[in-house]
């Protein structure tokens, strides 16, 4: 039975990895590929659209989670079984997505989310690591869900799970929030190991530095405690 | 004893005077709720009160164990400020929140497809 898998893609002034990140999931075989342009100052919708994806255009900045929830609910409305969320700099691999895709295709599990961190995990840079172990720990501490890795944006999502997780935080902290509405809807989830691509491209990104992790926490906060 | 006032006082009363007829203003033109109306009268009222008879003050310090009432003025703004700051970061995320769905249903409307 055929599945349609739909790649979403946040992207944010991307020109010079989005067209080659296309140009790869079309030559392994994923067609339905969505980058979502979150207000972009460079190229990043021409060149996205000259390699062949539908693109969706923030007409202002909203951060990676307003963009990754977009592209879901598109998916969604184009009635995929399977949403895939992929980064826009190239770390993820090509390689890792049937990995991801078919224990949800399958109807074995909800979500799934990479990890780089079981299996043999490959070097990761030590303050990452230790920024990502700590994650790892809030989100034990917040919501009981015992991960091996935290703001991974690997993931897939069946239909369905794609309709009820709610996606609040427009920036980083969507990565917890996911986490936390697979724990609240009680949907079954699994990691699966994937390998990070780490380039001075990647590392310049969000996910990892440290005052991007007080503001996750900060938000984090908020939203548990006051704007529920 | 003639009840003598100071111009301070009488500036004081005409502003909270002035300050509650807006606030009945709006009122009449329900802009705000009968309860908020309820809230600034007695703000107001409260304004007039201690300003014309200053030991009344004396007496709620007294009654919340504060010993000077400019220092239970402040714990009170404090309280009142924090609150409303709390207000504002809930209605200004509404508003990013509003600001976002917007953003995203007009990018989902318009797809560009190759």
């Amino acid at each position: 039975m055929d599945k349609k898998v739909v790649i979403v893609i946040a992207a944010y002034n991307e020109e010079r990895c989005i067209g080659d990140v296309i140009a790869e999931l079309h030559k392994a075989g994923y067609d339905n590929v969505v980058v979502v342009d979150d207000g972009s100052k460079d190229a990043t919708v021409q060149k996205a659209s000259a390699a062949g994806a539908t693109v969706l255009q923030h007409a202002i900045n909203r951060g990676q989670g307003a963009s990754l929830k977009t592209g879901i609910d598109y998916a969604v409305n184009e009635d995929a079984d399977v949403i895939v969320t992929f980064d826009a700099d190239g770390q993820h691999r090509v390689e890792d997505l049937p990995a991801i895709i078919t224990p949800v295709a399958e109807g074995k599990v909800d979500v799934t989310f990479g990890s780089r961190f079981i299996g043999k995990p490959k070097h990761i840079p030590l303050v990452r690591k230790i920024l990502l172990k700590g994650s790892i720990l809030v989100l034990w501490l917040f919501y009981g869900v015992r991960m091996t890795d935290a703001h991974n944006g690997f993931r897939a999502l069946s239909h369905e799970a794609a309709q009820q997780i709610r996606i609040t935080a427009d920036r980083m902290a969507h990565a917890s929030e996911i986490v936390e509405e697979v724990h609240r809807l009680n949907l079954r989830f699994k990691e699966v190991p994937v390998v990070i691509r780490y380039t001075d491209e990647t590392l310049k990104h969000g996910h990892g530095s440290f005052s991007e992790s007080v503001r996750i926490l900060t938000t984090m906060l908020m939203k548990k405690f006051f704007l529920r | 004893m003639p009840f003598q006032l100071s111009a301070l006082q009488i500036v004081v009363v005409i502003f909270a005077v002035f300050a509650w007829s807006r606030a009945l203003l709006r009122l009449r033109d329900r802009k705000i709720s009968f309860w908020e109306f309820v809230f600034w009268t007695i703000i107001w009222a409260a304004v007039a009160v201690t300003s014309l008879l200053p030991q009344t003050a004396d007496i709620v310090s007294d009654f919340f164990g504060v010993s000077r009432p400019i220092d239970l003025a402040v714990y009170v703004s404090i309280l009142l400020l924090l609150y409303l700051v709390f207000r504002l970061y809930v209605k200004q995320e509404q508003q990013v929140q509003e600001t976002t769905k917007l953003v995203r249903t007009i990018a989902i409307k318009h797809p560009k497809r190759k």
